[in-house]
């Protein structure tokens, strides 16, 4: 059953005040258009029917003669419903909405210092992403900057909060980290061992994403998709694939839709993998991320073997996939399955039974169930602290409608409950897996593709394994890529763990990061 | 604890050899690498990896080599927390605007004699991002560069094959 609660109070609250907009495809998500002045009542409406913030982003759209869209989606179970309203070119700003909901902070942060729409109201301006050396006149996101050309370094300094105080010292780590990881920087202030506060800075790994989507084709689009963040390769060119799908109305085969779902269940299952592994090793267990490490490997190789590629870039694109499999294949991944289970349970048991470990990762990095809620996370740090929710489940594709997902659900919101919820999510997926590869429908790999055709919205939520992956894509005068906004569950989740962290010790630090295990790249874009 | 211990011997040694191929490259370059491994770095190579822009794809391929799959500290290679105590720079890229300050300050950070080898089609030629307003592109276009790694990501086996023969071509 479709609900229609957000739509239905934005309707009747507007009145002839919300016009449903035609250019975002009906097969998507509603979109209304409200006056630029009330945009933040929307917000407010939203806010009192319990709905989420998915997303807050712009889009140059004066190619259409009509200034700036100014766009926010919002949430609530399996109803998703997109608030717009413009920007004119002579007057970019709009109300913001950041006091009504958390998550817009940075995102209406973003929007300025990329897109330089100002959100009239918001009460921390400094740039994100955008680093203080850039010319301040740089809007990399209008479609009058010059992407081509390098920038002029500016002078200038991030204004970081400081704490002050007899005994209160700073630490700076980053932005390149002790390990093999992505590079960010992260601003203690403590006394003694005990964070006081923890403050992110990123933006390190911004490689202009956004912006070069806009110069490729939408077959090459993909490709880019998938290398977002390249852990979550299949998730992200998968919810790409199914944003442009939404707009031209093409289906891929049921096959190729199993076929997907297969991948991402692989997807998941081999990071999970490794992070619980990961987990372990940063509380001093070593022992358990040889052996996870271990059994990831194989998954990837047979990854390697069946669909031609460890991460599985490129094999899912517009219209279907890019891989077939036989009957021995199949064969292959129900063996393979079946010695993943019996390994993963052993070391499960060991995970499970180790009081050192247990010590270490029980009421360590703990996120309330309602900061959780009022920060709107998503995915395994979501369910971690007591959130039921994933996009499998609220708002399936096939073979999600027949094959429906279980999702474990935790309360403590601890560095345990992050692991063990991977524990779950892993169990599940082997059986999804089971189930696709057993009842796999025979039919081709791929539609046609079909090319959008011009001024054209499409909007996708795909459960990757860190969470709900969104993407907005806007075709152009043409029908070329105007606009392809990425949300990774990483620009949400962030700011989880600078709540997570306070009452913890520096010393816990990488433990609780670890344990949300969030994209650099896929956030920074 | 009877598990873990269990566990262990359940499993045993996993360690592969290289693949065949790289297997008798390194056998044909082997006397030479034994001697410049030996010479040069005293039977360890210590790497420091940077990320300097890129997708994380090729981070899970490097934390693969450290696997007991692949196990790269059987040649004495080994990753370190600090520049200052690598002998080389795995780096991998494109090089973002953002992180352009912070890879330089590695690069003098790090004793020479460094070997820089960039990882990953980013890393040796800008890969998809390219270049552009917020990417540099290739990794020599901030650092020297002495070796590159094909692939998106390369495979484990082809990372560690690119070490390899990235420490013989210096002492050659």
């Amino acid at each position: 059953m479709e609900k229609n609660d957000l739509r239905n109070i934005i309707v009747s609250y507007f009145d002839t005040d919300a016009i449903q907009d035609n250019n975002q495809s009906p097969a998507s998500v509603p979109a209304y258009r409200v006056p630029r002045e009330r945009f933040a009542e929307a917000a407010k409406a939203m806010k009192s029917a319990d709905a989420r913030l998915v997303a807050e982003w712009a889009a140059d759209e004066s190619a259409f003669g009509r200034g700036f869209g100014i766009y926010a989606c919002y949430n609530k179970e399996s109803e998703y419903l997109i608030v717009k309203t413009y920007a004119p070119l002579e007057d970019l700003t709009f109300p913001s909405i950041t006091k009504k909901f958390i998550a817009a902070n940075r995102f209406e942060r973003q929007m300025k210092s990329l897109m330089g729409v100002m959100p009239t109201g918001h009460p921390d301006l400094r740039p994100w992403i955008k680093h203080e050396d850039w010319p301040e006149d740089a809007y990399p996101l209008q479609k009058s900057f010059d992407a081509s050309k390098p920038m002029t370094r500016i002078k200038g300094e991030y204004q970081f909060i400081k704490a002050e105080g007899e005994g209160v010292y700073e630490i700076p780590v980053g932005p390149v980290h002790a390990g093999i990881i992505e590079p960010g920087h992260f601003r203690f202030q403590a006394v003694g061992e005990d964070i006081i506060n923890l403050e992110e800075r990123l933006g390190y790994v911004h490689k202009g994403i956004e912006k070069r989507f806009e110069s490729l084709s939408w077959i090459d689009g993909v490709k880019l998709a998938g290398r977002v963040s390249g852990d979550s390769a299949v998730a992200h060119s998968l919810c790409y694939s199914r944003a442009l799908e939404s707009i031209t109305g093409c289906n891929p085969p049921e096959r190729a839709l199993w076929l997907r779902a297969l991948m991402l269940e692989r997807e998941r299952t081999a990071n999970h993998l490794g992070d619980i592994g990961a987990i372990a090793n940063d509380a001093a267990f070593t022992f358990l991320l040889y052996q996870f490490s271990r059994l990831r490997e194989m998954l990837l190789r047979t990854n390697l073997k069946l669909f031609g590629h460890r991460f599985m870039m490129d094999r899912i694109i517009p219209g279907g996939v890019a891989v077939g499999i036989n009957n021995d294949a199949k064969k292959e991944i129900i063996s393979e399955m079946h010695w993943l289970e019996k390994e993963f349970e052993r070391l499960v048991v060991i995970y499970d039974e180790n009081p050192s470990l247990e010590d270490r990762v029980r009421d360590t990095g703990v996120l309330k169930p309602e900061t959780a809620k009022e920060l709107g996370v998503v995915g395994f740090t979501a369910r971690a602290s007591g959130q039921a929710m994933d996009c499998r489940i609220q708002s399936p594709f096939p073979p999600y409608d027949r094959i429906i997902p279980k999702a474990p659900v935790l309360n403590s919101g601890d560095v345990h409950a992050r692991a063990w919820v991977r524990i779950e999510e892993i169990r599940e997926s082997i059986r999804i897996i089971r189930e696709i590869v057993n009842n796999l429908p025979e039919d081709k790999t791929a539609s046609d593709f079909i090319v959008p055709t011009p001024d054209k919205s499409g909007f996708a939520v795909v459960e990757g394994w860190r969470g709900e992956i969104v993407y907005w894509i806007q075709s152009g005068i043409k029908g070329e890529i105007n606009r392809c906004m990425v949300r990774d569950p990483s620009s949400v989740n962030w700011l989880a763990l600078e709540q997570a962290i306070h009452g913890n010790i520096v010393p816990d630090f990488p433990l609780c990061n670890k344990s949300f295990n969030q994209s650099y790249s896929g956030h920074d874009l | 604890m009877i598990r873990i211990l269990h566990q262990i011997f359940r499993t045993g040694i996993v360690t592969e050899p290289l693949p065949a191929e790289a297997e008798a490259e390194i056998q044909e370059l082997g006397a030479k690498l034994e001697d410049a491994v030996r010479r040069r770095f005293r039977r360890s190579l210590t790497i420091r990896a940077v990320d300097a822009g890129s997708c994380n794809g090729c981070e899970l391929e490097i934390h693969a080599i450290n696997n007991p799959i692949y196990n790269c500290e059987r040649f004495g290679i080994h990753f370190t927390a600090s520049p200052r105590f690598a002998d080389m720079l795995l780096v991998t890229g494109p090089v973002s605007r953002n992180m352009e300050i912070a890879l330089k300050r590695t690069y003098n950070a790090a004793p020479p004699p460094k070997l820089v080898v960039a990882v990953g089609d980013c890393g040796c030629n800008g890969g998809i991002f390219g270049e552009s307003y917020a990417s540099l592109g290739s990794i020599d276009k901030a650092i020297p560069v002495d070796a590159c790694i094909h692939g998106c990501p390369p495979a484990p086996a082809a990372i560690l094959k690119g070490i390899l023969k990235a420490i013989i071509g210096i002492s050659l």
